[in-house]
């Protein structure tokens, strides 16, 4: 029983770093209703980013946030302007496959330097007890760190003139040129802001499990799934729908194999779209534009 | 048959000749396996296309069709001892019919949600295929040699199935082209355009988009069928691998999304590119990123692929090809 539990909490823990990763996505869609697919390789360059500063520059690990932050901010702005701008606007086609082939290039460059075998970070950080169960610290760091970034996004989105600026592109696009915000500027700081949560979340799940260059996908399918349980375009309901998959994620390891669990994650995914289609009316919206 | 009269009936007909005949010179086995890989392709392709190019549907998972097509008549042949042709079709209606399944349920979703759909589509299969028993688990199942005799012995057994391949490329395009010039497939035309306004205006979309789904299973599982069987050997890996998924929406949308001629040119050149590219000491380690690199200058640069380019250039060539 208190396996259960443990298992429950711990899925919390890591369930956090799930919302932390769609919130990154999430982003993206509400303010240009675009769905980021480089987001699986933005992952894996975070969690390459951590493994080239603290294992050979030998920076502390958890230092390494700052500046993967920051590396992802610039990539993802960079990214916006090379491949998404010409294709804002257009059918959802054109910028699924524009970012897919940009996922292609980063992921082809990976296998190339890296091959597909798997690495690991090593962080010591002394665990909590709870009775005969010991909760590893760098998931407690994780969703520790998680909160703090949730928190700065928040106070970023709805405090400052900036935010604002973002809110309200999200709103109303038209709308928000018409009252002078600077919509492709404010455009690009949301993909940059969106691929730098990507790149942290990477960055920390690296801290937690072993990863190959591949494994982008698997965190990709993940942050969707969250991003459909949360609704579009709702960082908040990001992080709870991030706690709440790794909480079924913790339920379900005690009674199946692993291999399993991304089936389950996809058949809610879809069962979710087909029940609760708010998403599906947001795509109407976009099509109405 | 007004069929006949149509020029394009004879440019297909003169393609599936060539790739019959070519390698048969001098038995030219290198050539054989280049083209039997095309002749995959093309399959793939156009029947990607009528999801991609006609209804503006982008399935990043149209590979777990021929993945499974590849298990079914596999395990068929292997574990009771099917022939390999009723084995294919089986294959291919038992796919269909799962892909109607699928669609009724993920086609609810629409254009990014539906993508996103395709892929776990493929993930989920393969999981399940990974876990089943029955189909080898994640070890797969081996072919015995044995099953090669009917067809005349391993050498022979190549040919006939390198003939029939062509044949379902060949039928493929024509399938492509004979949708594309129904009703049917005016009604996925339109929905690609808006699907809302093609409902208001009495297209069944729901009803067209499961069976446009259904239907371009049908020919990729029948050459996953045989593709596998060729090897003799499949294991989830190798069905459900994405990055072929990947190559084959390079491809349609290299050739032209929603025209027939461009995913058949898409699929010969690509594969033409690749193969310079494997041997190539430079670039064999990054055809995927070339892949990409390639699909990015596509869609920001000439959404339209070389169709597109060729009809801008040469406007008549609209009245002869599709």
């Amino acid at each position: 029983m208190i396996g259960l539990l443990a298992s429950l909490l711990d899925g919390i823990l890591v369930g956090a770093v799930y919302g932390l990763a769609a919130m990154g996505i999430t982003l993206i869609w509400g303010v240009m209703d675009v769905i980021n697919l480089t987001h699986g390789a933005m992952i894996v360059a975070g969690m390459f980013g951590v493994y080239l500063l603290a294992g050979t520059l030998g920076v502390p690990v958890y230092a390494t946030l700052p500046i993967v932050l920051v590396g992802g901010f610039v990539a993802g702005v960079a990214l916006y302007w090379i491949a998404v701008h010409r294709v804002i606007g257009q059918p959802p086609l054109m910028s699924l496959l524009s970012t897919f082939s940009v996922n292609l290039v980063l992921i082809g460059l990976g296998t190339a330097v890296w091959g597909t075998v798997l690495f690991n970070v090593q962080v010591s950080l002394p665990g909590l007890s709870l009775g005969r169960y010991t909760f590893p610290g760098t998931h407690l760091m994780a969703a520790a760190l998680t909160g703090v970034i949730g928190g700065l996004l928040y106070l970023f989105l709805y405090r400052t003139r900036t935010g604002k600026a973002v809110r309200a592109v999200s709103g109303n696009r038209e709308a928000a040129e018409l009252v002078g915000i600077p919509t492709r500027r404010v455009l690009a700081l949301s993909f940059g802001l969106g691929v730098a949560l990507a790149c942290v979340s990477g960055m920390l799940i690296a801290t937690l499990f072993p990863f190959t260059v591949l494994s982008g996908d698997a965190y990709q399918l993940k942050s969707f799934v969250v991003t459909v349980l949360g609704g579009l375009g709702n960082p908040a309901g990001a992080l709870a729908a991030g706690i709440a998959l790794g909480l079924l994620e913790g339920l379900a390891t005690p009674f199946m194999p692993v291999s399993w669990t991304l089936v389950i994650e996809f058949v809610l995914f879809v069962v979710v779209l087909v029940a609760f289609p708010g998403g599906v009316l947001g795509l109407r919206r976009a099509r109405a534009h | 048959m007004t069929l006949l009269r149509r020029p394009f009936f004879w440019i297909i007909g003169a393609v599936i000749l060539t790739f019959a005949l070519a390698p048969t010179y001098g038995n030219n086995v290198e050539l054989r396996e280049s083209l039997l890989l095309a002749a995959v392709y093309i399959t793939l392709a156009s029947n990607l296309n009528m999801m991609l190019g006609y209804a503006g549907y982008v399935n990043f998972g149209g590979i777990v069709f021929f993945g499974l097509g590849g298990y079914f008549c596999v395990w068929l042949m292997s574990a009771l001892g099917w022939p390999l042709v009723a084995a294919t079709l089986a294959g291919g209606a038992a796919v269909s019919a799962l892909a109607l399944l699928f669609g009724l349920g993920i086609l609810r979703l629409r254009g990014a949600y539906f993508a996103l759909a395709t892929v776990g589509v493929n993930q989920g299969v393969m999981a399940f295929v990974t876990n089943f028993g029955p189909w080898g688990g994640a070890t797969g199942i081996y072919l015995s040699p044995a099953l090669f005799k009917p067809l005349g012995g391993p050498a022979q057994a190549l040919w006939t199935i390198y003939y029939l391949l062509v044949g379902v490329m060949g039928l493929s395009l024509y399938l492509s082209y004979t949708v594309k010039s129904s009703k049917f497939g005016l009604g996925l035309l339109a929905i690609g355009q808006n699907e809302d306004a093609a409902s208001v205006l009495g297209v069944p979309a729901p009803r067209y988009k499961a069976a446009v789904y259904s239907l371009s299973a049908f020919l990729p599982a029948i050459a996953g069928g045989l593709y596998f069987f060729k090897g003799a050997f499949i294991q989830p890996p190798d069905a459900f691998d994405l990055q072929l998924s990947t190559e084959v929406i390079v491809i349609a949308m290299l050739g032209g999304q929603g025209t027939v001629t461009g995913p058949a040119l898409g699929a010969y050149l690509y594969e033409e590119l690749r193969g310079w590219l494997l041997t190539s000491p430079t670039f064999s380690n990054f055809q995927l990123v070339i892949a990409g690199g390639l699909l990015l200058a596509i869609v920001l640069f000439a959404p339209g692929g070389l169709m597109g380019l060729i009809y801008r250039r040469w406007p008549r060539l609209r009245r002869i090809l599709e």
